[in-house]
Formats: C-alpha cells, sequence, structure tokens
C-alpha cells in the first residue's frame, strides 16, 4: 500500500494556478487555504481578490470571493465583516494594491481596527503589469519605471507597511514573515494562522505581511530570486511580529522573529 | 402610516431608506447632504443598522458594495464632487450586478464650485457616469414628500434588475423644509425576498464569486450585451413622469426637481396671459421619458427646457423629439435658482405675446 503523505488543500479549488514559475503566490495562496480547512470556517469565509498578479485568486480559493476596484480590499471587507460578523473575511492584496493606490483603505480600516485579515504579499513590484516601480521597490532596484534602480532623489523610500501600521493605537495582529525557504514557509503559516485566530475572537485588525519572489519581473532564476529575497528584501524588511493583542511572558523578552503557536485572548 | 412629519429633504430621505430596509450607511461629509450621514449616524443603530464615517467617498462606495453583496440594504450619499468619486466603485458594482442605492444632492460645479443648488450633474447621472457600458437608474425628486419616498422604489429597482439606483436631487430639496406622509409601512430586512447571489455560509451550496472582470475572450461582450438587455427592459417597463396642464398646449415646458416647481408656478401667470402652457416632469431621468416627448413632439410646436444648468438634459429631449418640435432652452447654471417671472419672460418670447 502506497501511503499518502502529502494532498492538496480543500482550501483550493481545482483550478491550475497560472502563476509564474518560482513566483510566491502559490505557496502562499496554499498556506492560506490549508489554514481556512484546518481552522475549519472555510465555509464561513469570504475572500477578496486584489487588482495584480492575483487576481486569479477569486478562482483558486474555495470560498465566496468577491474582486472589488485596485486596493479597496479593505473597505469592501469592512462591509462585508460588518454585516457577517459570523464570517471570516479576509483580503489578499498586493503591495501596488494595499501600499499605493489602497493605502488610506489599508490604514484606516487598521485604525478602526476592523476585524478582518489582510494578506499582503509584498513582491518589491507590479507583477502583472510588467515590472513596474512598487511603493515597496528597494532603494537601487530596477524595474521598468526605475530603469537605472530606483533613486531616492526622484522616486523617494519604499514603505514599511507593519511599521507603518505599528503606529496606530488601533488593537490588532502586524507580523511580517517570507516564504523563500521550507523553514520561513511554516513559520508563515503559523502567522496566517495566528492572523485568522486574531480575526475569529474579535481583536482587531490583522495583517500578515509576506516578502514573496517574483523571478519574472525581477528578472533573476527562481534560484537567484529566493537569494534576492534573503540577502536584499529581509535586511530592509526584518521578519518578525510588530504588533500582538497577547500579552507579553512575564521577564521574557519578545524576540522579533519569534512566532508563538498557543493563542491567548487576554490582550493589552 | 399617516402621520405627517415637518422634514428637511435630507432627513425625509435618510428615513425613508431606513424605512425601506436600509441598514448600513457609509459616507463622508460634504455640503448640501450633510445632514443625511448625520441623520443616519443615529438612526442606524436604533434599528440595528450600521453607520460607517468613511476615510474617503472611495471607501465609502466600495464599503456598501461589501455590505449588499453580503445582503444588506444599503445606502450612501454625496454632492457632485464626492460622486465623482465614487464612479470607479459604482462601475465595479454595475459589472458585478450588485444592487445600491445612494444619492447626490447636487451643488454648484464644475470643481470645488460652491455649495448652492444646481443640476450640473445630469450628464454624469444619466450616462453611468464611470467607465465602461452601463447605466444607473435615477430618480429625480421635487417635492421632501418624494425625497422620503423615492428610497424604497429606488431599492425595489436596484434588487429586481440587480443595478445601482439613484437620487438626483438639487441642495435646495436637500435643505427645505416640508411635510411629509410616508406611503408605506416600514419595511423589516427579514422580509426581503431571498437572493441566489450573495456572499456568506457556503454550506449546503456552491461556492460564489462577484467580480466585474472576465478575461476569457469574448466572455465580457456577452455580459455586456445581457446588461444591455437588461437596460432595454428598464427602458420600456420603468419610466416615470408627472404632466400638467397638457391638454391643447401651444407650450411644454419640460423640466425636473427644483426646476420643474418654478416652471409649475409659471402656468398660471400664462393662462392669465391667455397661453396654454403645460409641463412634462421627468421623474425618471434614465430610463428617460422618451415616447411621451415624442407624442407630445406630434402635437406640440414649441418645447421649452428649463434646468439649473448650461443645458443637459435638453440634450435627451431633441433626441426625443427628433426635430419635429422646436426645442427652446433656458439655463441658470452653477448655483442660481430661476424666478417663475424669468421663466414666464421666456415663454412669452417663445409664443410672441
Ligand atoms: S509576474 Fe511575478 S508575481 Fe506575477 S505571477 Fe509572475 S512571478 Fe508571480
Amino acid at each position: 500500500m502506497e501511503k499518502k503523505v502529502f494532498k492538496r488543500t480543500g482550501g483550493l479549488t481545482d483550478i491550475p494556478m497560472r502563476y509564474c514559475p518560482g513566483c510566491g503566490h502559490g505557496i502562499i495562496h496554499r498556506l492560506v487555504a490549508e489554514v481556512i480547512e484546518e481552522l475549519g470556517v472555510q465555509k464561513r469565509t469570504i475572500g477578496i481578490a486584489p487588482v495584480g498578479c492575483s487576481v486569479f485568486a477569486d478562482e483558486y480559493f474555495n470560498c465566496d470571493m468577491i474582486q472589488p476596484p485596485h486596493g479597496r480590499g479593505p473597505a469592501v471587507a469592512t462591509g462585508m465583516k460588518r454585516i457577517r460578523p459570523d464570517c471570516v473575511v479576509f483580503s489578499y492584496q498586493g503591495d501596488g494594491d494595499l501600499a499605493s493606490i489602497g493605502m488610506a483603505e489599508t490604514v484606516h480600516a487598521a485604525a478602526r481596527a476592523e476585524n478582518i485579515t489582510i494578506i499582503f504579499v509584498n513582491n518589491a513590484i507590479y507583477g502583472m503589469t510588467g515590472g513596474q516601480m512598487a511603493p515597496t521597490t528597494l532603494i537601487g532596484m530596477k524595474s521598468t519605471t526605475s530603469p537605472f534602480g530606483r533613486d531616492v532623489k526622484r522616486a523617494g523610500y519604499p514603505i514599511r507597511m507593519c511599521e507603518f501600521l505599528a503606529a496606530l493605537d488601533a488593537p490588532g495582529y502586524l507580523v511580517r514573515v517570507s516564504v523563500h525557504k521550507p523553514a520561513n514557509v511554516m513559520k508563515a503559516k503559523k502567522a496566517v494562522k495566528k492572523a485568522f485566530q486574531v480575526q475569529m475572537e474579535g481583536l482587531g485588525f490583522s495583517m500578515v505581511e509576506i516578502i514573496s519572489q517574483c523571478p519574472t519581473d525581477w528578472f533573476l532564476t527562481p534560484l537567484q530570486a529566493v537569494e534576492y529575497v534573503e540577502k536584499q528584501m529581509i535586511p530592509y524588511y526584518p521578519l518578525g511580529e510588530y504588533k500582538t493583542p497577547f500579552k507579553k511572558e512575564e521577564g521574557k523578552k519578545e524576540a522579533k522573529d519569534k512566532i508563538e503557536v498557543e493563542f491567548r485572548t487576554d490582550f493589552n | 402610516m399617516t402621520e405627517r412629519i415637518l422634514m428637511k429633504g435630507n432627513e425625509a430621505l435618510a428615513e425613508g431608506a431606513v424605512r425601506a430596509g436600509c441598514r448600513f450607511f457609509a459616507g463622508y461629509p460634504i455640503t448640501p447632504q450633510n445632514e443625511i450621514p448625520e441623520y443616519m449616524s443615529w438612526r442606524l443603530p436604533e434599528v440595528g443598522g450600521t453607520f460607517i464615517q468613511a476615510e474617503s467617498e472611495v471607501a465609502a462606495i466600495n464599503m456598501i458594495f461589501g455590505a449588499s453583496a453580503c445582503g444588506a440594504r444599503v445606502m450612501t450619499s454625496s454632492s457632485g464632487p464626492g460622486i465623482s468619486l465614487k464612479q470607479e466603485g459604482i462601475s465595479y458594482i454595475a459589472g458585478a450586478e450588485i444592487p445600491i442605492f445612494y444619492a447626490d444632492i447636487m451643488r454648484g460645479g464644475p470643481g470645488l464650485g460652491n455649495i448652492a443648488p444646481a443640476q450640473g450633474d445630469y450628464f454624469q447621472a444619466t450616462r453611468g457616469g464611470g467607465h465602461g457600458d452601463y447605466r444607473v437608474i435615477v430618480f429625480a425628486p421635487n417635492s421632501v414628500i418624494e425625497m422620503g419616498n423615492f428610497p424604497r422604489i429606488c431599492y425595489e429597482l436596484a434588487d429586481k434588475y440587480r443595478m445601482p439606483s439613484m437620487i438626483l436631487a438639487d441642495g435646495l430639496l436637500g435643505q427645505m423644509m416640508e411635510p411629509i406622509v410616508y406611503d408605506f409601512e416600514p419595511i423589516d430586512p427579514k422580509d426581503f425576498p431571498e437572493k441566489d447571489y450573495l456572499l456568506g455560509c457556503t454550506e449546503g451550496r456552491e461556492r460564489r464569486v462577484v467580480r466585474s472582470y472576465d478575461l476569457r475572450p469574448g466572455y465580457l461582450e456577452k455580459n455586456t450585451l445581457k446588461l444591455e438587455k437588461k437596460f432595454k427592459s428598464i427602458e420600456e417597463n420603468e419610466v416615470r413622469y408627472d404632466d400638467t396642464n397638457m391638454e391643447g398646449a401651444d407650450l411644454v415646458m419640460v423640466a425636473f426637481g427644483t426646476a420643474s416647481r418654478v416652471c409649475k408656478s409659471a402656468i398660471p401667470l400664462a393662462k392669465e396671459a391667455g397661453m396654454k402652457v403645460g409641463l412634462l416632469r421627468p421623474i425618471t431621468l434614465w430610463p428617460f421619458p422618451m415616447k411621451v416627448l415624442r407624442q407630445i413632439a406630434d402635437e406640440v410646436e414649441h418645447i421649452l427646457v428649463v434646468e439649473m444648468n448650461i443645458g443637459q438634459m435638453v440634450e435627451d429631449v431633441k433626441l426625443a423629439v427628433e426635430g419635429k418640435s422646436q426645442v427652446h432652452f433656458y439655463g441658470r447654471p452653477s448655483g442660481s435658482v430661476p424666478v417663475t417671472e424669468e421663466i414666464f419672460e421666456q415663454v412669452k418670447m417663445i409664443l410672441k405675446k
């Protein structure tokens, strides 16, 4: 008898994904879908697909989905969650969607402590439109609209969303993870699960920023892209939890990149 | 519900929406519609509804998109500058065929303009307003009674045809006080008909997707032609208008909203001066009363269109009459309201009396 060691999660549909080889979206979709399945909320989860490469998320996630205008996910999520507090609502967004055209919606949903979860895929580039500069494009990084590398004099500085949102008083959960190595994928999954749990407990806005690789528009091989995440992206975008609704354990310093699995409801 | 209440137009509109089952409102402050979100901010919690002061007009329209996709009767409101910002969302909502209701309490434009009553948003309202091929059902009340009672009709049509519907009123209608009687009993959201496209729990059914895009070649065209069919049926079945003194008229005035009230007040003056003057008031601006205007054009030589703009609805009137009558226009744009005597002068000039 053969033993099944891996099966496709029921949180995804059977439609084959059309992401490029080496793209982070496929992994991230699977993580989110597995978490939805494991938490047993698949039948009451509503997902929001962004505008960008992952617009097709509305075909891939095996739950109710909506596809709103570019960047408006958090506003649509707000309307849905207020009407259906019994449902789990998540908005899947890229960096252009979330940190550029949808910045206002993101910041204000966080400030209102809306009980929604944002999966923020930061690959520092506009993928679908062919590799233009994103709000998170690194200094010196080349894109089709910064062909000589991002020059801060002309194009300003990349935005660190977790740090930015952590400045708000509103309670919630903010964490940055990556999916460039198996160990990081495991951590990322824990973070996604925790974010959904924060929502389910009504503890406020939760966002998982996932540093992802876009080999196609970085003009790198999948392997080089993984290296780029490790050597360039993570130093600028440090991984770890930036806000948590859970109390720090007495006497222990909270390590930035330590993600706890267990779930507590007492928050400071 | 036969109780007579003295109310401001904007408040009558908000109360009318709540009575019609509205349980979710998101909006942003802008004059001259502020009484609507202010009213909703205390009234909706009373009936277990949700009021959100959104961070922007853009967020507000998207909040009601989400709330309606989950089954609530929803509303947003603004004035011209804010409605412009909402157009992106309205276009997506029209494409996704989700019912919503909103109100534009018009002020003087273009740009920031002023806060005086105007009718310069006619084109924006009746042409869809945002990008792509779509329409919005547009109701133009001319009294506080209609401000209060039209939301129910707007909700019913939005639900029936799965599309946006709106009230287009000017600041005067929003701000003035008149007695109102609601002509319907408050509607309990529990009594709404079941909708088979709402998002929520997938228990016992297939998953659903609400979206406005289709990248497969030919598919979007099919969908847009389906929308066209729906729009044609609305043009056929949902036209509403009001006419006064049409019998044997030598001249028919065409006006909506506040301008129609001023026109009506000119009819007795004309009568005294021996002129037969009628008034056609489109109540729905889209669908526009094309057919009745065509009939009028068969019998009446002169049509005078009066608007508080530089001539917008007059284009629809000309399309309807197809050159069979002489179409005259009198407009006071950007915050000026015509008075009875001005209209009477125009009538005299046209009829050469
Ligand atoms: S362009 Fe980049 S983000 Fe888009 S699918 Fe390809 S690799 Fe992924």
